[in-house]
This record gives C-alpha cells, sequence and structure tokens, in this order.
C-alpha cells in the first residue's frame, strides 16, 4: 500500500506499525467488550428480556412494519427523481417564468428540516381544515419535497459539467431546447451523477425514519411499542438494536445494488467518452 | 404574525436551544471528525480499518434511531445519569463527526501530492505532515462541503424534539398545548430556518470561502 502521506514502511516505521495495530486494536475491543459488559450486566443478555421476539405476532408485525418503510422509501424515492428532473428542467429552462420559481423552490425547501415539512403536512394542514392526511402521505411529501429539491442540484450540477459541445450539437441538428435537456444532455448527466444520486437515496432509505416522529407506523414505532412492553421487562435496548441491524442491513443492500449498476453504467460510459473523444 | 408575538419567549428560547444544541455538536463534531479523517488516512492498518467501521455503521443508521438509544436505551445500561440534552448532542457529534470526517477526508485527497513528498523530504514524520502541512490546506478547500454538513446538523437538530430537549422542532407541541393555530406557528419555524440557513450560514460560507481561498 502506497500512499501519498506516507513512505513504504522501513524497518523501523514497520514495528510502530505493530504497535499502533495492536494500540487500535486494544482501544476497539476494549469499547466494544464495555459495552457488551454492561448490557451483559444490565441484563439486555437475558432470555427474558429476548422473548418477546419469539413470538410469530410479533415477527409478523416487524416485517409489516419494515414493508411500510420499503413502501415509504419506494414512493419517496419515485417522487423525489421525478420533482428533481422537473426543477432541474425549470431552472435551465430559457423562461424567466420557470427558471425563477424554481430557484426558489430548490433553495428554500432545502433550507427546512425534513422534519418541519413533515409537522406542516400533519400537524398544520388538518389544522387549517385540509382532510385525509395520513402519517404516511405527510412522511412521502416531506422527503419528496426536500430530497426533490437537493436531486434537482444534482442533476443540474451534472448537466452543466457536461461538455458545451454536447448542446450545441443537438441544437444545430434541429432538435428543440427541451428535446436536447430530455434526450441528450440528461442522460449522460444521470451517469456521471449516479453516485450522487445513490447517496441520496440512502439519505431518503434513512430519513423514513422520521416517521417515527409524527406516529408513522413503521419499524422504528414498532420497536418503541415493543420497548413499552413491561410485562417482558422494557426491551427498549434489545428493540433499539434489532432495528439497527435491520437498518444498516436496508442500507448495504440499497449501496450494494448501487455499486453494482454503477460499475456496469461507467462501463458504458467509458465507450461514450471515447466516441466523443474521436468526434471531437 | 400573533401566533409568534403572542409566543415570543417560546419562539425565542426554542431557536435558543437549537442554537446551543448545534454549537456544540459542531464543535465535538469538528473535533471528532479530523481525529476520524486521521485515522483514515494513517499508516497503521488497523486504524485505517476502526475509521472505516466507524464511518460506515454510523452513516448508514438513521439519526432518529441514534438519538432513541442515547434517549431511550442508554439509561437502561446502569451508566451514570445524562439529561436529554447531553444526550442529544452526544448523538449528534457521533453522527455528524461522520460526515466531517468524510469531507476532510476529500479535502487531504485535494491537496496536491508535492506538498506532503516535500513535507516527507524534509523529513517530518506522519503525523506532523499530516498536522502541520496537509490538514491546514485541507480545511480551506473543505468549507463549502463542511458547511453543507453543519447546515444538515443545524436542521438535525429539530430531530432532537421528539427525544424531549425543547428546542425550535418542540414549538409545536407547545403551542398545540396552548391552543394556538398550528399552520401560521409552523410556517413561522421553517421561515427562521430559511433564514438562519440562507441569511446567516450560506452568506458565511461564501465569506469564508472567499477569505481561505487557496491560490493553485
Amino acid at each position: 500500500m502506497s500512499s501519498v502521506l506516507f513512505d513504504v514502511p522501513g524497518p523501523k516505521a514497520r514495528t510502530r506499525n505493530v504497535y499502533l495495530n495492536v494500540l487500535t486494536a486494544v482501544v476497539v475491543v476494549g469499547i466494544i467488550a464495555f459495552i457488551l459488559f454492561r448490557f451483559y450486566e444490565s441484563g439486555q443478555f437475558t432470555a427474558k428480556i429476548w422473548e418477546i421476539f419469539t413470538f410469530p405476532r410479533v415477527q409478523q408485525k416487524i416485517v409489516e412494519a419494515i414493508g411500510a418503510t420499503l413502501s415509504a422509501f419506494a414512493v419517496a424515492a419515485v417522487g423525489s427523481l421525478v420533482l428533481g428532473i422537473v426543477l432541474a428542467f425549470g431552472r435551465l429552462s430559457e423562461s424567466k417564468w420557470a427558471r425563477v420559481p424554481s430557484y426558489w423552490f430548490t433553495e428554500v425547501f432545502r433550507a427546512v428540516p425534513v422534519l418541519i415539512l413533515m409537522m406542516i403536512m400533519y400537524y398544520g394542514l388538518p389544522s387549517a381544515g385540509v382532510k385525509g392526511i395520513t402519517p404516511f402521505i405527510a412522511v412521502a411529501i416531506g422527503l419528496i419535497l426536500y430530497n426533490g429539491s437537493v436531486l434537482a442540484e444534482v442533476f443540474r450540477t451534472g448537466i452543466e459539467s457536461l461538455p458545451k459541445g454536447q448542446r450545441e450539437a443537438g441544437l444545430a441538428i434541429g432538435l428543440s431546447h427541451g428535446q436536447v435537456l430530455r434526450t441528450i444532455l440528461l442522460p449522460q448527466a444521470v451517469r456521471s451523477m449516479l453516485p450522487v444520486i445513490i447517496a441520496q437515496l440512502v439519505v431518503i432509505l434513512k430519513d423514513t425514519a422520521l416517521g417515527f416522529l409524527i406516529t408513522y407506523n413503521e419499524v422504528l414505532y414498532y420497536a418503541n411499542f415493543l420497548g413499552s412492553q413491561g410485562k417482558y421487562g422494557f426491551p427498549v435496548v434489545p428493540a433499539l438494536m434489532v432495528t439497527a441491524v435491520i437498518y444498516v442491513g436496508l442500507c448495504l443492500i440499497l449501496s450494494g445494488i448501487a455499486k453494482l449498476v454503477e460499475s456496469k453504467m461507467s462501463s458504458r460510459v467509458k465507450i461514450v467518452k471515447t466516441k466523443v473523444g474521436m468526434a471531437g | 404574525m400573533n401566533v409568534l408575538t403572542d409566543n415570543s419567549e417560546l419562539f425565542l428560547n426554542g431557536f435558543k436551544t437549537t442554537l446551543v444544541l448545534f454549537v456544540i455538536s459542531a464543535f465535538f463534531a469538528l473535533i471528532l471528525g479530523t481525529i476520524v479523517a486521521g485515522m483514515r488516512v494513517s499508516p497503521a492498518p488497523a486504524m485505517r480499518a476502526a475509521g472505516t467501521f466507524y464511518v460506515n455503521a454510523v452513516r448508514n443508521t438513521p439519526l432518529t434511531l441514534i438519538l432513541a438509544f442515547f434517549a431511550l436505551g442508554y439509561p437502561r445500561l446502569g451508566l451514570p445519569y445524562i439529561d436529554f440534552m447531553t444526550a442529544a448532542i452526544i448523538g449528534l457529534s457521533l453522527y455528524t463527526a461522520t460526515y466531517v470526517s468524510e469531507a476532510i477526508r476529500s479535502g487531504i485527497n485535494t491537496v496536491s501530492v508535492g506538498q506532503s513528498e516535500a513535507a516527507r523530504a524534509i523529513g517530518l514524520p506522519f503525523m506532523q505532515t499530516l498536522t502541520l502541512i496537509v490538514l491546514p490546506q485541507a480545511f480551506r478547500s473543505v468549507v463549502p462541503p463542511l458547511f453543507s454538513v453543519f447546515i444538515a446538523l443545524l436542521k438535525n437538530t429539530t430531530v432532537a424534539a421528539g427525544f424531549s430537549v425543547a428546542e425550535a422542532g418542540a414549538i409545536r407541541a407547545t403551542l398545540s398545548e396552548r391552543g394556538e393555530p398550528l399552520l401560521p406557528g409552523l410556517l413561522w419555524v421553517a421561515l427562521i430556518f430559511v433564514v438562519l440557513v440562507l441569511g446567516i450560514l450560506t452568506p458565511l460560507q461564501r465569506y469564508l470561502e472567499k477569505k481561505w481561498k487557496v491560490a493553485r
């Protein structure tokens, strides 16, 4: 391993690295051991406190809660991507009437906390007479408004970083401004910004947990309910541990899929790039 | 307008707590994040592995879950008592530190190779190369990403409202108890956040960016 910040280690540095490795391992193992010991001491590993997870009814409810998390994620992800593309086109439009509102929309909704957006939906609108707002709708719309605005900026940056020749060539063969955006610029921008788009999708998945705070029946909400069961010794810590495993697992699966798509896409981008190079 | 003037003390106290939470968490996140970024570029493989593990584990966990652990789970472990404010600060710092470390690490990568090569050539060891030569330059180039991280932190403080910290996100609950109209109240909260982010933090970012610009 050669890095910018240090030379290939010589005999002295190798011994020092061994000491550093051992020291780090001791500290990390120490911290983990302390946490596990505290868990053990306070009775978090007793069979009684974990018993609640053995009931088929509870397991089924957990699966349902995962379904609720995933459905909120799916709706919010699709909605954010659509809103992001619409807003990005608005900001790149030739008309001032589309550019200015899109600019303020993205700026304002990126500045407001997602939780406040969800609260406006769930508590604010019904108090002003709007009916039919379920926690699911509040979570989905809150996530769409925020992440759509973030993705709009991502798409716009992607489109603006493309070589100018792409747009000019499109216009030269007689495509309209909108056609150039849709058929020439957007597909290339999506490919080059794919890592950022995926990272934003992981953010959406994580932020579905905010639904817990506005009583959306997702994984964390159900875990909190399980934790309050006095009959089974208040299994708060076990319930949170299960939730953490579920969330980290879902996020890692999403990132894994993302890496797969990315490697497939990037091999195609290379072909596009060489073609561009030859044409230029 | 009435909601704001009639409950001005509620809004003032709420946003004061938000700002305290923000400043303290930002301070600890910056320190911890810099240390983790240093670990991730260090010559010792175990340190790199520990840093990577921490960042990947925490970044894939929702902030709500982390705060729930410190507010609800921690008291069950029989450890020294911490109040909800401290719990929120610990959770927010641990969460934000991972983003700070990623921002700084990307900044370290932008410092040209010649800088650290020159530092090594005059005999500086790793720690001095990092702290005297590379990090000061890295910090300058990461002002924009670091500010996005801190803007995200300011907005994330609202999550603490769900765990018994009386800050801006909790204004809604008190308004609801007092029977005040909720929609105008929440819109005021949103507007104040817009002012804090677009009116204060973003101009500050532009100013620092210009002031600390590295000539390359």
